[in-house]
């Protein structure tokens, strides 16, 4: 166990370490001068080199990269070239809000997507099982952009209703605000995950309800009902578990644009309007934390998933 | 979901040494379909899958005849704008009083090419990084398989956003962004069929007959796994329609006067005042050509290797 740890840890680290090679060198390529776009287009030379040197970006490059990784390990993570307002501070400002949107979607995606995938399975080819998987389906292919602007302008045009957009409302002491500020988003963020949890949760079960000892127990003459909930349904959830763990990794990016379409004041709109507008500090540090974060995620899920499941560690 | 057969087997010759001595056997007339018969029959046991077909093929048509279908043309200011769908404009028109089936017809096109154009680079690129990370293994394999690792743990959109906005919008880039993205999953599927099928005798003739490594991952390997990342690549055609229009939808994919989904999607999000057919219809689009991929790419998994379903 603790050498497959080790290993783990170490190829995660050197993850990170690709990441943020490519994350900075990205943002150095390519058109766009940040001090131009901060000062304007009228701004003299002499303004833009002194702005340069306060951004420390006249600095040589790897001066720049270990500053920048430095500043994100002591949890300083500089200023917006742009608006010159403190990085680590929006980002302690934001991070609430794209954590409520998560902690939402992760609910619906558990509560709706795990008992529907059940009764997809243990109700093999009825009606109920083909709804499912239409649904599924459907789920899948369908933009989420596309639905969060539906679920935005029909109210409107049809009954002049929207969703309180114009400041956030505080969970604690405007509740109802709140969930009608993060109930939609949630929702239209949790239909790829309720999908993909709905088909691995139904063919996983399939696959556990085929074993021996479910035959046994069958056999034994136990109800259907507690052969399924007692006694397979733990062993199909394993895989479901690890899957939520990556989509979860996953939602962070996929934030981008329904906080957007919905302006939440989250971290995903952070990101897009700072790689928008070139504003390396804050677009590097973020698009490392996104990326950071599913790392971790990820490494979390199959360590915990090592210890569910001893054959993993040699595979 | 249809059961997997197993193919009827093949008769097999005796490995005998002088088959001419042997009395021949009464001729046994075996009805073997044609290949139109067996390709028939594959998709009468894939409803679904037979469903995506159609649907893509008629896009595909749609596309091609894009032009002439087309009632009104590219950017031609056609009616009064926002209206909801009349005789005239079956899918109303939108701020700009373009006709929204004009444009959803179009896009149909740009949709396509980019789709296909950027799996197709994506595919062949991850097929030969996967399949000589798996046939070298060592050093060669560890390093491409630490970037494939690295790859994946990179947040889609963000890579995607990064890239377009470092090389700058234009059709050319998004596909290559696109193509970027889907190296790596690829890459992954094709190694571990590479790892297989670089144990077998026959590479190892090949290697003893003095085939260069190249020749052998070229000539052998390569056309061994390809059927592999054929199917990959079916099921990733609609993940990259749906990223370009992600892109196009966040203003920085195709630009804007072009008729692309995702542009129109968001242009129709901020008219006033709204006009929800602007929106309805060209998501329609994106999600109907979505689901035509997913369905087939499903179909061909679970037909060509049942190993990968449900992943």
């Amino acid at each position: 166990m603790g050498r497959y740890v080790i290993r783990r840890l170490a190829m995660a680290a050197m993850i990170l370490w690709f990441i943020s090679m490519i994350v900075f060198v990205l943002l150095r390529i390519g058109p766009g001068d940040p001090a131009l776009l901060q000062q304007g287009i009228n701004a003299t030379p002499e303004r833009i080199a002194q702005v340069n040197k306060e951004m420390g970006l006249d600095d040589p490059y790897v001066v720049q990269y270990l500053n920048w990784i430095k500043g994100m390990l002591t949890l300083d993570l500089g200023r917006s070239a742009l608006t010159q307002t403190d990085t680590t501070d929006e980002f302690m400002e934001r991070f609430p809000i794209s954590l409520q949107l998560m902690v939402m979607t992760l609910v619906w995606t558990v509560v709706i997507g795990i008992p529907f995938g059940i009764v997809s399975a243990a109700k093999r080819n009825s009606a109920g099982d083909y709804t499912v998987r239409l649904f599924a389906i459907l789920a899948l292919s369908v933009p989420g952009f596309w639905v969060a602007t539906l679920v935005l302008i029909i109210p409107v045009q049809q009954w002049g209703y929207a969703p309180p957009l114009d400041r956030q409302a505080s969970l604690f002491s405007e509740p109802w605000a709140n969930l009608r500020q993060f109930g939609p988003p949630s929702l239209v963020l949790a239909l790829g995950p309720i999908a993909s949890v709905m088909r691995l949760t139904r063919s996983s079960l399939l696959e556990v309800l085929r074993a021996d000892y479910v035959r046994t127990a069958r056999a034994k003459g136990l109800n259907e009902r507690v052969i399924v909930l007692r006694h397979a349904l733990k062993n199909s959830l394993i895989p479901v578990i690890t899957v939520l763990g990556l989509l979860m990794g996953g939602l962070l990016g996929g934030s981008v644009i329904v906080e957007s379409i919905f302006n939440l004041r989250g971290l995903g709109q952070f990101v897009y309007r700072a790689i928008l507008q070139k504003d390396f500090n804050v677009a590097q540090t973020l698009v490392m934390y996104t990326a950071g974060v599913a790392v971790l995620l990820n490494l979390a899920v199959d360590l915990v998933y090592s210890l569910f499941d001893p054959r993993i560690r040699y595979a | 979901m249809p059961e997997n057969r197993p193919s009827p087997a093949r008769p097999r010759r005796l490995p005998v040494a002088n088959q001419a001595a042997l009395p021949r056997p009464t001729e046994v007339v075996l009805h073997r379909p044609t290949r139109l018969n067996r390709s028939l029959r594959v998709l009468r046991q894939n409803p679904l899958g037979a469903f995506g077909l159609m649907l893509i093929l008629l896009l595909v048509v749609v596309g091609l005849l894009a032009p002439m279908l087309a009632p009104y043309g590219t950017n031609e200011f056609a009616g009064l704008p926002g209206q909801a769908p009349t005789m005239d404009f079956p899918f109303g028109t939108d701020k700009f009083g373009q006709d929204v089936f004009s444009r959803v017809i179009r896009g149909a096109r740009i949709s396509l090419q980019v789709g296909f154009i950027a799996v197709a680079l994506g595919t062949l690129a991850g097929l030969l990084i996967g399949a000589w990370s798996g046939f070298k293994g060592g050093v060669v394999d560890v390093v491409a398989q630490r970037m494939v690792d690295t790859a994946i743990a990179f947040p889609q959109i963000l890579f995607l956003l990064v890239i377009v906005r470092v090389m700058g919008p234009s059709m050319r880039n998004v596909i290559i962004a696109i193509a970027i993205l889907i190296i790596p999953s690829v890459a992954r599927i094709v190694r571990s069929a590479a790892l297989v099928e670089r144990n077998n005798l026959y590479i190892e003739a090949a290697r003893a007959m003095g085939a260069s490594d190249g020749r052998i991952l070229l000539r052998h390997i390569v056309p061994n796994v390809a059927p592999i990342a054929i199917v990959v690549a079916t099921t990733l055609l609609g993940g990259a329609i749906l990223a370009e229009a992600s892109l196009s939808f966040l203003g920085l994919g195709i630009p804007p006067p072009n008729p692309s989904w995702g542009n129109d999607i968001n242009v129709a999000r901020t008219t006033f005042p709204i006009n929800v057919s602007a929106a309805l219809f060209p998501g329609l689009a994106i999600s109907l050509t979505v689901l035509g991929f997913n369905l087939l790419g499903d179909a061909l998994r679970d037909i060509f290797d049942p190993r990968l379903r449900g992943r």
